[in-house]
């Protein structure tokens, strides 16, 4: 008994596919069992931009307590932005415009953690610094751009093989990679023991500066490539396209059962959490809620879910 | 006295410092601004963001993290310009009602033991939805006693300093010099040896997280006043300035090491930095990316002080 | 503070306890579980009025365990508990004992760093509050230090986070003998000394026994067994949760304390052989005037000794990281002594614990081998004679002594040739120490390196050379045959120019 307790216990994650799954159940039962699997495809397709987005998330939080970047919104309004200028409604440049928008990224979280290293601050105060001046960068190009996306590059992103879309095939390949780089690379378990204890890591002689500069590089990288697919899909970019995963990819991480301690990653979980928050609002939708009352059911299950299932064993 | 001492006193005087220079550049650029009606417009809007930073404060002393202050602010101006306008006591009920679920928060956060990073994410979807279900589109009328009062015009200086003043000062005397503000501070350095000591980790957070209610619950009637109009979105900037004033201030997320006096100066420095870039005619583009300049400056001037007095 | 509580005593401790054979605490079949692990079986356990009382035993004999019963800060599971004849059960915590006089010293520094010294005594002391408390505040601190640690040189508004661990250790001490409102009639010291140097240890050790003079109790928890016989009326042994032994100080001798414990005689003085070789592979040249350069030859196990805290540490760390012109031949390995501050990843197991260090010896491709990682975790835990069942357990699922051994596989197992050790055998019993005594020598005699910081004068014997460090300064170089604890003081307590 107390085993099967301690195994879900280590296993997080699984209560986010539950509650997503209750979800979905509660959502056909509203709907009358209509349209369930069209529900399935939406939640798929839009699940995909936040599991790619917190799954960077997902690798700062774990590099250790406090460690969070704010910058993703401004990343993807700046990706998405300079993808669509790059590709410049040309099919021959999607490639280099996909790289451009990663590249964009990764520069933003260089800057990051240049300012969380040589000034020495609080990651969530270095990451909101920069994503004040990514934001006006972001502006400054990307005011009045009506650039549409090249045809083959938002049929690729809005596409399908087998009913699954392949924005969704894409982010779990990336879930499944990252988790092989957590588990089985000597980066993935620096990421886990500086998240732990960066003054223990480095006496451990382990790569600490190293590993956060890659790892706010990864989740800026990360978001970059997100900006860029969200600009195909929604055929343009706009300047408030990022702004809902702020607060996005944090729930979704920590739901998933990601310790916001740091030090314990969980991958599956991304993929569940994204799902389940996808979900709760389809399902109040479905059910005719007001907006107002929307959002507070939203806040409410995502307390009760940290409270019931996410609660942190004292750890300190 | 010694070039360490030096330093560590410019660290301590750097959110002081940093405010006098924003403002005699301000005065340079804009010389009527140095009056009493063109500081009463200057710093007006810090009012409610001081307020607010001290309540972030409060809960950055526990080593925990509110998402959820500028949404609640706002919900509290919703209320302050509807139930308060026209059923005050009903109104006065709901505002006492949010500082109480503040504090039932802070107890779920100690009795389950919650990253209150998450659960402040969550709260702050809850206020928004009450603020928006209340007030659906931005209206309503603050009460007229309290837009009266914040027009208010006392002797000697502008009704922001005063307020600036009494803050610094009642912020110092609760959490930097009062046994109680030692409980408080001692929970954020050391929960386990406070609790061990026969303190009640539930019963403190509680009470900080009752007394950020409170503050934030100031803050949005302050904001009210100002604006005279309530909007489910008012101060949802507030979250992240909170939390930037109180590092500019000097504070520390984790540790307990806070210092209320640093927190207002960084609340006016911040509400200063957004009149700053109108003065300096800079192209509205980027406002917002000067702002984040400002803060990056302001800490890498910190970092610089604190490497110097390292290498004394 | 009460001002006679810590007087010096007009004379030596008492032949008999005449006045003091009341039972202060009176503790009757308490016992405490944790999930089905018995921690303490069912024990009686008293301690008298103006006794300073022993106790010894193995990590996880159940020491803490009842300490933290007594203090208040663990439930029991069943029993009474009276204190100074008020029958406490069932409502007994820590409030109740601090108000009962009852005062626990913690292994594990609880002071809160961020806060100042007048400011921690607030936290212990629900009394000092009201106008004037900050005064107040300083002056209890103030008085305790000035009793306990004469000459301590602390100022009362002194951050406690900004001072080394053994600087700390004293305030945490001190803070224990003030008084306010509530006494402090019964002082109990959980491995006391294990950060403070020698001239400290005798200061408190003098203090106890002063305290115990004025009709107070202390109860000393101690691994060190010559601080015990010097400072205890009466010693306890336990072992497995329970009581075995329990006699007057004049019924012990050493041995027989080591005996009662369950290990035959600590350790046969023997002088090491050396394996020291000519190559040198490490160099730090002098820090300054008066100073002596460091080196260390292939094979040598080299200690640093001097008081605790005296530069030791920075030393290896400087090794470490090849600071302040430090040259070293070799992959670098340290292992640390504070397991909670510097050496232990909590949330894993014991087995990626032992592999963090091997990492990058352990991939191909740039993929760890998880097969011959859990090999060589297992094979290095076996050669420490690691105690665990699943070595996939977490780390923290093991006594202090054993997480110790993992730090130590941790570095013998990666390549390096030279390990630094900061005085990794703070708070381990006995049994893990000869373990791993025998493997340095071991490995030492097989070509590596041993860098030993240790604040425990007996393994300074099982070094070739002895440097003695005093403040950051290398003060005096001894050989083996000139190691003595004798030379070793002498060196740390001299006036150096």
């Amino acid at each position: 008994m107390t085993n099967i307790r301690n195994r879900l216990g280590s296993l997080p994650w699984v209560w986010s596919f539950v509650g997503a799954f209750a979800t979905w159940l509660v959502t056909l039962v509203v709907s009358a069992g209509q349209g369930g699997g069209q529900v399935l495809t939406a939640a798929l397709t839009f699940s995909a931009f936040t599991v790619l987005v917190s799954l960077g998330q997902m690798l700062v939080i774990t590099s250790g307590p406090g460690n969070v970047d704010l910058s993703i919104p401004s990343v993807i309004a700046l990706s998405s932005a300079v993808s669509m200028l790059v590709m410049n409604e040309q099919g021959a440049m999607i490639v280099p415009g996909i790289l451009a928008a990663v590249a964009a990224g990764a520069a933003v979280g260089l800057a990051n953690y240049g300012l969380i290293r040589v000034l020495r601050i609080p990651p969530i105060i270095a990451t909101l610094s920069s994503s004040l001046i990514t934001t006006s960068v972001a502006i400054t190009i990307g005011r009045g751009l009506k650039i549409k996306p090249p045809d083959a590059f938002a049929n690729l992103v809005t596409g399908k093989i087998a009913g699954v879309p392949l924005l969704a095939i894409l982010a779990l390949l990336a879930a499944i990679a990252i988790a092989i780089v957590l588990e089985r690379t000597v980066y993935g378990r620096t990421v886990s023991a500086i998240g732990q204890s960066r003054r223990v890591a480095r006496l451990a002689d382990l790569r600490v500066e190293w590993t956060r500069l890659l790892t706010y590089v990864a989740s800026a990288g990360l978001a970059g490539l997100t900006g860029a697919l969200i600009a195909g899909f929604a055929g343009g970019n706009s300047l408030d396209q990022g702004e809902e995963y702020l607060l996005l990819t944090i729930a979704v991480v920590v739901i998933g059962g990601t310790s916001v301690a740091g030090g314990r990653a969980s991958v599956p979980g991304i993929w569940g959490a994204a799902l389940f928050m996808f979900l709760i609002v389809t399902m109040l939708n479905a059910s005719g809620i007001p907006p107002g009352l929307r959002m507070l059911f939203t806040g409410l299950i995502i307390i009760a879910v940290i409270a019931i299932g996410g609660g942190e064993k004292a750890l300190r | 006295m010694s070039r360490q001492a030096l330093f560590a006193t410019a660290e301590r005087l750097l959110p002081a410092i940093t405010l006098g220079l924003l403002l005699a550049a301000i005065f340079t650029e804009q010389p009527r601004a140095m009056s009493y009606f063109g500081l009463n417009l200057l710093l007006s809007l810090a009012i409610p963001i001081m307020f607010a930073t001290l309540a972030q404060m409060m809960i950055i002393a526990i080593n925990d993290l509110d998402l959820s202050i500028g949404s609640y602010v706002s919900l509290v101006a919703c209320i302050g310009s509807t139930l308060l306008t026209s059923q005050p006591w009903l109104g006065a009920l709901a505002l006492v009602c949010g500082i109480a679920l503040y504090a039932a928060v802070g107890a779920l956060i100690e009795w389950r033991r919650l990253p209150s990073i998450v659960v402040t994410l969550g709260l702050s979807f809850v206020w928004l939805g009450l603020a928006v279900t209340l007030l659906p589109t931005p209206g309503g009328k603050a009460p007229a006693w309290l837009s009266g009062s914040m027009r208010a015009q006392p002797a000697f200086a502008p009704l922001p300093i005063y307020f600036a003043a009494v803050l610094s000062l009642v912020g110092w005397l609760v959490v930097s010099r009062s046994s109680f503000g030692v409980i408080l501070r001692g929970a954020g350095g050391n929960a386990r040896s406070v609790a061990r000591a026969g303190w009640s980790l539930l019963g403190i957070r509680m009470a900080v997280y009752g007394m950020a209610g409170l503050l934030g619950t100031i803050s949005g009637l302050c904001l009210l006043g100002l604006t005279t109009s309530g909007d489910a979105n008012l101060a949802s900037r507030y979250t992240l300035v909170s939390i930037a004033s109180v590092i500019l201030g000097g504070g520390s997320f984790i540790g307990g090491r806070v210092f209320p006096v640093g927190a207002v100066l960084g609340a006016m420095t911040l509400t200063l930095a957004a009149s700053f870039l109108t003065f300096m005619r800079i192209n509205a583009d980027w406002q917002i990316g000067a702002q984040g300049f400002i803060l990056v400056a302001v800490l890498a001037l910190r970092a610089m002080l604190s490497r110097g007095r390292e290498a004394a | 503070m009460n001002p006679g509580s810590l007087a010096p005593a007009e004379r030596t401790r008492p032949a008999a306890p005449a006045r003091g054979s009341e039972v202060f605490v009176d503790l009757r079949g308490v016992s405490r579980n944790f999930g089905a692990v018995q921690a303490l079986r069912p024990i009686d356990f008293q301690v008298l009025r103006g006794e300073c009382l022993g106790l010894v035993g193995h990590n996880g004999a159940g020491k803490s365990t009842l300490m933290n019963v007594l203090s208040g800060t663990l439930n029991a599971s069943a029993g009474t508990i009276t204190v100074n004849g008020a029958d406490l059960s069932g409502r007994y915590d820590v409030r109740v004992a601090h108000h009962a006089g009852v005062r626990c010293v913690f292994q594990e520094l609880s002071l809160c760093p961020n806060l100042t010294i007048a400011e921690n005594a607030r936290i212990a002391h629900p009394a000092l509050r009201g106008i004037g408390w900050r005064k107040r505040a300083a002056a209890l601190m103030q008085g305790a230090l000035d009793q306990v640690f004469p000459g301590h040189g602390f100022g009362m508004g002194d951050v406690v986070g900004e001072m080394p661990i053994g600087r700390r250790q004293m305030v945490e001490i001190a803070r224990a003998f003030t008084e306010t409102e509530d006494e402090a009639r019964l002082v109990i010291l959980d491995e006391p000394t294990s950060s403070l140097d020698q001239g400290a240890a005798d200061q408190l050790i003098a203090a106890a026994r002063r305290f115990a003079a004025g009709g107070r109790s202390t109860v000393v928890i101690s691994h060190k067994i010559n601080e015990i016989l010097a400072v205890a009326d009466r010693v306890v042994v336990m072992k497995d949760g329970t009581i075995i032994d329990d006699r007057p100080r004049a019924a012990w001798t050493r041995d027989s304390i080591v005996e009662a414990m369950g290990h035959a005689a600590e350790r046969i003085r023997t002088t090491r052989v050396t394996t020291a070789t000519a190559d040198t592979v490490v160099e730090v040249p002098s820090s300054g005037s008066g100073s002596l350069a460091f080196r260390a030859a292939k094979g040598e196990i080299v200690g640093l000794a001097g008081l605790a805290g005296h530069g030791q540490t920075d030393t290896l760390l400087a090794i470490q990281s090849r600071a302040g012109g430090a040259k070293v031949s070799g992959e670098v390995a340290l292992v640390p002594g504070d397991r909670v501050v510097d050496g232990v990843f909590p949330l894993w197991s014991i087995e990626r614990n032992i592999s963090a260090r091997w990492l990058p010896d352990l991939t191909q491709g740039g993929l760890i081998r998880l097969g011959s990682e859990r090999r060589k975790a297992q094979e290095w835990g076996a050669r420490l004679a690691l105690k665990t069942p699943d070595i996939r357990d977490p780390i923290l699922s093991l006594s202090g002594g054993n997480q110790q051994k993992a730090l130590f596989a941790r570095a013998l197992g990666s390549p390096a040739t030279v390990i630094l050790m900061d005085d990794p055998m703070r708070g381990v019993d006995i049994g893990t120490k000869q373990d791993v005594y025998a493997m340095i020598a071991k490995e030492a005699d097989m070509g590596r390196t041993f860098l030993w910081y240790t604040t425990e004068m007996d393994e300074l014997y099982y070094c070739d050379r002895v440097y003695v460090f005093h403040y950051g300064r290398i003060v005096k170089e001894l050989v083996a045959a000139e190691i003595s604890e004798d030379a070793v003081l002498r060196a740390s307590f001299e006036e150096h120019a």
